[in-house]
């Protein structure tokens, strides 16, 4: 049904991106790519994988953008479907195929029931779906739904491919509707914010803005280094020869 | 937005047919359709023929045609569903109308009865093609009062010369269609006119601060993209057309679709020698007009996802 569900948990799952720690480095769109291309949406077709200009079905994108302003910087941004609260990706489904789960608020696609009219994509303000050409069906991330609820994983392992990877843990996963939950707290701290507000989308997942960047090194509170002693000797003798 | 060729014939030639019929049906319940077998056969193969070519080529788009079916399932919330059932209703009066006028005779008020639910169903059909586009919020340009009122001006538009030229053809009285249709043609241009007016001087409410959140370190630039080569999101939404090709693609618009079906009108009521050459190349070229206008209501259209790739939705960007 794309009727949005009428009792819904408490639980809403979702990711938050840490934009003050995130590097760029694409790892989390590869693994994301390499664990979904064998997962529930399986293949994340690439079309021309080895010509000029390659296409291919992604869940994850990282843009990295010049941020001007008297705190300037360059700031990468991962993007990936933020399962939102009021997904209009799935009330303009015509077919039933796509829909957000009552237990967990995760937004689903069912390949089976896609006709490929790709609505959903044109509703998503936030590019989160990829229309697979070769499978004539509509693609997004699942938040890893394989993996978060997979009791053949260590519990560790339990976690999107994209958190799991992530080598400088900007990425957080947890339920977002739990107040007390680590990652419910991290946004209260941090100031974490919603993505485009203005379209009434109340998306999950919340980004955590840069702090604000430091001009000087911070004071350590050690000492300055003292002079080194003049060496005597040969080596002392080598030493002015050099020096002079 | 991607120009699909496919849905911009759906949407036009729907349009036409559900405008022809939507007439019909108030001439039936006005009393005034001619009760001539030829003509009625003719009317309601062309009328219901442009709809059924246009619903089945808004399938051609479609990566599963196999599964349109399923796509009637969800009319509680979705426009494209709501469009698909209320075409396949219009199909009950549309032809019980159309069986009751080409037998005619005692018939006469059955049509009056099936007329008004026929024209009913024709607008509803229309209305939920357009709401297909209104309601979509990340494309400003569809997301607006003016589209459901241009799509309706353009079906009543096309369908009204249309059945101008028809009835011209086959020589019944179809009184003051030719009327009709031109005021249709001077409230469609008024709406079209409106419609762009008020589009390009829209103020975009999403930029790539809001997008991003980060406007408040100050103005966000791309500085990477995250692919190499076009991916469907930029295929798909990023469609763009140039503007000096856009401002020659509007004025021959305007004049296909309004100036030159006018001016046809106008001469067929001047020169009456010349009426039937006049009013059946009218609907010709306002359809090849309404297909310019289409194909600009997709091509001119930004979608916010753009904004991620460092693009602007102010139409002066």
């Amino acid at each position: 049904m794309t009727s949005l569900p009428h009792t819904r948990g408490t639980a809403r799952l979702g990711l938050v991106i840490d934009l003050d720690i995130c590097v760029g480095c694409h790892a989390c769109a590869v693994n994301c790519k390499e664990w979904n291309t064998g997962g529930v949406a399986a293949p994340l077709t690439d079309l021309k994988p080895y010509d000029a200009d390659p296409d291919g079905v992604w869940f994850n994108r990282i843009h990295s953008y010049e941020v001007n302003g008297e705190d300037a910087r360059t700031v990468h941004f991962p993007r990936s479907c933020l399962h939102c609260e009021e997904p209009a990706c799935v009330t303009v489904c015509p077919t039933g195929a796509s829909y957000k789960r009552a237990e967990d608020g995760i937004v689903l696609v069912n390949e089976d029931l896609c006709i490929g009219c790709k609505l959903c994509s044109w509703a998503c303000p936030y590019g989160a779906r990829e229309y697979d050409l070769d499978a004539g069906v509509m693609k997004k991330c699942t938040l890893c739904i394989d993996r978060i609820y997979n009791e053949h994983l260590d519990e560790a392992a339990r976690v999107p491919a994209c958190v799991a990877t992530c080598p400088t843990s900007a990425r957080h996963f947890g339920d977002l509707g739990d107040p007390d939950s680590k990652v419910s707290q991290l946004v209260r701290e941090r100031e974490g914010y919603d993505l485009m507000p203005e379209m009434g989308y109340k998306p999950t997942n919340k980004y955590l803005p840069p702090r604000p960047r430091q001009r000087d090194a911070a004071s350590i509170g050690a000492p300055a280094l003292e002079p080194l002693p003049q060496a005597g000797g040969l080596l002392g003798l080598i030493d002015r020869l050099l020096s002079g | 937005m991607h120009p699909a060729s496919s849905v911009i014939v759906f949407t036009t030639l729907s349009g036409v047919g559900y405008g022809l019929l939507g007439w019909l049906g108030l001439y039936a319940a006005a009393g005034l359709l001619p009760m001539q077998p030829l003509f009625a056969l003719v009317a309601m193969l062309v009328g219901l023929g442009s709809v059924t070519v246009g619903l089945l080529s808004s399938t051609l788009h479609l990566g599963h045609p196999e599964r349109a079916w399923r796509a009637l399932s969800q009319w509680r919330t979705s426009w494209l569903s709501r469009e698909g059932v209320a075409s396949i209703v219009t199909y009950v009066p549309a032809l019980l109308f159309g069986i009751g006028w080409v037998i005619g005779g005692a018939l006469r008020d059955w049509l009056m009865l099936i007329g008004p639910v026929l024209t009913l169903c024709a607008i509803v059909t229309v209305i939920c093609t357009a709401y297909i586009y209104r309601s979509l919020k990340p494309i400003p340009r569809w997301s607006n009062g003016w589209v459901v009122p241009n799509y309706l001006a353009l079906a009543a538009m096309t369908g009204a010369l249309l059945l101008a030229g028809l009835a011209r053809v086959f020589v019944v009285p179809l009184s003051g269609i030719d009327i009709l249709a031109g005021v249709a043609v001077i409230v469609a241009l008024v709406l079209k006119l409106g419609y762009w007016w008020s589009t390009d001087r829209a103020k975009a409410i999403s930029t790539p601060e809001s997008a991003t959140g980060l406007g408040a370190i100050g103005a966000v630039r791309l500085l990477e993209a995250p692919h190499t080569s076009e991916n469907y999101l930029l295929k798909e939404m990023g469609y763009r057309v140039a503007r000096k090709h856009a401002t020659k693609l509007r004025i021959i618009a305007v004049m296909l679709a309004f100036l030159v079906p006018l001016a046809l009108l106008i001469a067929a009521w001047q020169w009456p020698m010349l009426a039937l050459p006049f009013t059946v190349v009218a609907p010709l070229i306002a359809l090849v007009g309404v297909l310019t206008e289409r194909w600009l209501f997709f091509a001119e259209a930004r979608h916010v996802v753009t904004l991620y790739y460092g693009r602007r939705l102010d139409p002066a960007a």
